[in-house]
């Protein structure tokens, strides 16, 4: 992963309406990157669910949540209508995990997607704090993020 | 601004929904939308010991669940919480407000206080009480299920 106090590597992505953002347009508020498996996975769909439940607190503390998955933004607009949630997600699709490999969360072949991983970007685009799941089949608790944030 | 770190699970207390006897038994982090939950509610009910549930709507996953839980608080109000929650579970097609009402009336309600109760801050504000120390205790999906008495895993 990452280290804490690096410059977070900037990138331009297609969110779920197919427009460009890059963590560039973060700059001056601090932006939780949620890196995530896949689109219509059970995990990935409780993981997006439970933060969903509890995106007004993470913004009273001033974070921005936005996900991030080697899925199209096609997927990524009709998984966010299935979850009924509204966080902006991110297509690190082409070339395929470029981002998630530039954070160090990139699981290669057979894989071949994102690990679970949460990286606080600060207001000076400096990484704040990091957190890999042991496994993709695990991920952190929202607990987790307001640990970071206190 | 509500404090969602890291905390221990609440130890039982007196103004939790407990029913059964003795000290061992489960507490569920529970949404009554949930098909994983309806599944295990059964065999939870009929396991024997203590049965403790605490709210844990998902509302962006199951739009009717904030709905649901809070009638099952208002009903708890009248005492018939524990026959709410299991009407709930064992019918989850039929979840619309006309549908509580009969089920309401089947259990002897007043329906004028149900109503009242299941929109009411107070019970709002009790069903976001279970759900917050189910976030700040790291509960991920739903049924979180710990055994009694220590709070352990369960699964």
């Amino acid at each position: 992963m990452i280290a804490v106090g690096d410059q977070a590597p900037d990138f331009s992505l297609r969110d779920q309406d197919g427009e460009k953002v890059s963590l560039s347009d973060y700059r001056g508020r601090k932006v939780m990157l949620v890196f995530y498996p896949g689109d219509f996975s059970p995990v990935c769909g409780d993981q997006l669910s439970i933060y969903q439940e509890v995106k007004p607190e993470i913004a009273e503390k001033g974070v921005e949540l936005v996900g991030i998955s080697v899925d199209s933004f096609f997927a990524h607009k009709a998984f966010q209508e299935k979850l009924g949630i509204d966080t902006t997600l991110l297509s690190d699709f082409e070339p395929k995990g470029e981002v998630a490999r530039a954070y160090g969360s990139y699981l290669d072949a057979p894989l071949g997607f994102a690990n679970r991983a949460l990286v606080l970007v600060d207001e000076d685009g400096k990484v704040a704090w990091t957190y890999e799941s042991p496994n993709p089949g695990e991920f952190p608790g929202a607990n987790v993020i307001f640990d970071a944030l206190s | 601004m509500s404090d969602l770190s890291s905390a221990a699970i609440p130890p039982v207390g007196p103004d939790d929904h407990v029913c059964g006897e003795g000290e061992e038994g489960v507490l569920v982090y529970a949404d009554l939308a949930c098909p994983l939950c309806a599944a295990d509610w059964p065999r939870l009910r009929e396991r024997g010991g203590r049965l403790v549930f605490r709210h844990f709507p998902v509302a962006s996953k199951h739009p009717r669940s904030p709905a649901l839980h809070g009638a099952v608080e208002a009903a708890g109000r009248q005492g018939r919480f524990f026959e709410m929650v299991d009407s709930l579970y064992a019918d989850r097609g039929r979840v619309d407000d006309p549908h509580l009402w009969e089920r309401a009336e089947r259990l002897g309600l007043d329906l004028d206080r149900f109503e009242a109760d299941r929109r009411s801050a107070e019970v709002e504000a009790r069903v976001r009480r279970d759900f917050e120390s189910g976030i700040r205790a790291g509960v991920t999906s739903t049924p979180g299920i710990f055994g009694l008495p220590g709070l352990y895993s369960y699964r």
